[in-house]
């Protein structure tokens, strides 16, 4: 069962704790000093432990999708190291998924092969395939368009079809970007519902970069708050819930505490981030 | 078929039945212009008795040819331009005026340098239309989303498969824009190449008949070229629109 197959990736890790490191990164466009230099991030320093559901919230713009890119390695740091699996982040790693908070679907494919494209080019023989494709795809909520174009869906299917041709690579990091923006605050919910699921399924680590803080305090272990440009953690906050939890914890006293905390901690930088544009 | 559809065929039947009546009534003398009713039995009679298919076959087979050139040497020159930043900064312009050039002012050009003949012919054809295919490979490459490169690289495709999976597939319907004007231009020049230099080919026919006073003859030819490229045109338009609606973000 897929269960199992997604389940088989976890065992072959090493048993040591932390997955990905960041050391001191920061990363600036434009040639430093110049007058379109642009500070976006840092200095970061972030540890991810394995198999936890870190995410970060910040205001527009403080570069969290920049963050993202290092760790995915798409950019390099500017200063400081960044580390997946022990080893240094030399381009991108096996390994890593990422969704982009653009709509990075392709076109020219119907959604059952968008979601196929990667195991195929991975020499999956066509039976697992289509095994795997089907799940995702109903994962997502997609089956009655399997066999529809990008063209013919709304964004937040599209953004799903993204994140479940990401899924069916089964990375051991998992990168998510707002996946979830363009989607409503029901799907919204039970869409973190099936994330959870799968994250308890496959012992990935995720990184999950939000705007939504109760989506935030609902799915995290840990919640990373970002200052407003150049982003740098200004707090890490432990939500403390079980590892099976799901949506239902809306209802919990302490969900009304951590999203009131988040809240007040990003109060502070949203205005800053405003009265500076 | 749309509504569009069915008024421009009303349009285009109305336009026939016009000039019809404007011949037949003697509006316009027949020595001028034949009734489309006259054009379309010359047209059969030509296509029954065969004595032009072997100038259609040659027509044809320079339109391939200049169109095919065109097309794979456009889009390499296109594909190269777009790597090289500096070289395109400079070049651009002289695309963007290519058009102003009177391309056919240099037959003799050709003539020297390839005989009367289809190889002159497909040249001409090809300097008309291979601009109109680099620029739209350099707008195919453009349009390319810097997320699906993001992607490529998350996918850790290598450059060929990047290339081949996702930049042609991605830049595919500005890619076709090219193709179908290539097509275009390749019949503009190879007929209007035939008037000057050839002794065969549907442009050359067409010379021949008026030379001859053979007016009959002269329009069946006429209407026998806009019949094909219609129907050419016709068939990238569909699969134009198709690359085109699926493109739709
Ligand atoms: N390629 C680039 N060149 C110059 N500046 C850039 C580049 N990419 C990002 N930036 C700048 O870096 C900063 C951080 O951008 P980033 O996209 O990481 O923000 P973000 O937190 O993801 O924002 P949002 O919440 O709106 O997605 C912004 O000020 C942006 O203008
Ligand atoms: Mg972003």
């Amino acid at each position: 069962m897929t269960v199992v197959a997604l389940a088989e990736v976890a065992s072959v890790m090493p048993a040591d704790d932390h997955h990905a490191r960041l050391a001191g990164v920061t990363r600036v466009f434009g040639r430093p000093g110049s007058p379109n230099c642009v500070h976006a991030l840092g200095p970061i320093d972030l540890d991810l432990r394995r198999g936890e559901f870190f995410s970060v919230v910040g205001p527009s713009g403080c570069g969290k999708s920049t963050l993202l890119d290092v760790l995915a390695g798409l950019a390099k740091p500017t200063e400081g190291t960044a580390e997946f699996e022990g080893r240094p982040i030399d381009g991108v790693p096996a390994g890593v998924g990422v969704v982009f908070q653009e709509d990075a679907s392709f076109p020219w494919l119907t959604v059952a092969d968008n979601v196929a494209f990667g195991l195929r080019r991975a020499g999956v023989d066509a039976a697992e395939v289509t095994r795997r494709v089907d799940y995702a795809v109903g994962f997502m909520g997609l089956k009655a368009f399997a066999g529809a174009y990008p063209a013919q869906l709304s964004g937040g299917m599209r953004q799903r079809v993204c994140i479940a041709r990401t899924l069916v690579m089964q990375p051991r990091l998992i990168l998510l970007d707002e996946p979830f923006g363009a989607l409503d605050q029901q799907t919204r919910l039970l869409m973190g519902d099936e994330l959870l699921r799968l994250w308890r399924e496959t012992s990935a680590t995720v990184l999950l970069i939000t705007h939504a803080l109760d989506e935030a305090a609902m799915l995290s272990d840990r919640v990373g708050v970002m200052s407003a440009r150049p982003g740098v953690f200004i707090d890490v906050l432990e939500t403390g819930w079980d590892v099976d939890r799901d949506s239902r914890i809306v209802s919990h006293p302490r969900f009304g505490d951590l999203t009131g905390h988040l809240w007040e901690k990003l109060r502070a930088e949203s205005l800053k981030h405003m009265r500076e544009n | 078929m749309t509504r569009e559809g069915w008024i421009r065929l009303l349009v285009i039947a109305a336009a026939v039945g016009a000039l019809e009546i404007a011949c037949r009534t003697g509006w316009i003398p027949m020595t001028v212009v034949l009734p489309p009713s006259a054009m379309a039995t010359s047209l059969w009679d030509i296509l029954v008795s065969g004595t032009h298919w072997n100038d259609i076959l040659v027509s044809l087979r320079s339109v391939v040819a200049a169109a095919v050139i065109a097309v794979v040497l456009g889009f390499l020159v296109g594909a190269v331009i777009h790597a090289a930043p500096v070289v395109r900064g400079a070049v651009e312009p002289l695309l963007a005026s290519y058009y102003a050039v009177p391309t056919f002012m240099f037959y003799p050009v050709f003539i020297i340098l390839f005989g009367v003949g289809p190889g002159a012919i497909i040249a001409i054809a090809v300097l008309l239309a291979i601009v109109s295919m680099i620029s739209a490979t350099l707008v195919g490459l453009d349009r390319i989303p810097t997320v699906l490169g993001k992607t490529a690289r998350i996918m850790r495709l290598g450059p060929v498969e990047r290339a081949l999976e996702i930049s042609l597939p991605a830049a595919m319907p500005y890619l076709f824009t090219g193709i179908k004007l290539s097509v275009a231009y390749a019949f503009i020049g190879v007929i209007a190449s035939e008037f000057i230099l050839s002794g065969a080919g549907m442009g050359y026919a067409i010379a021949y008949a008026y030379n001859n006073f053979n007016n009959r003859e002269m329009y069946g030819l006429m209407l026998l070229i806009v019949l094909v490229v219609t129907v050419v045109n016709t068939a990238l338009d569909t699969v134009d629109r198709r690359l085109q609606a699926r493109l739709r973000r």
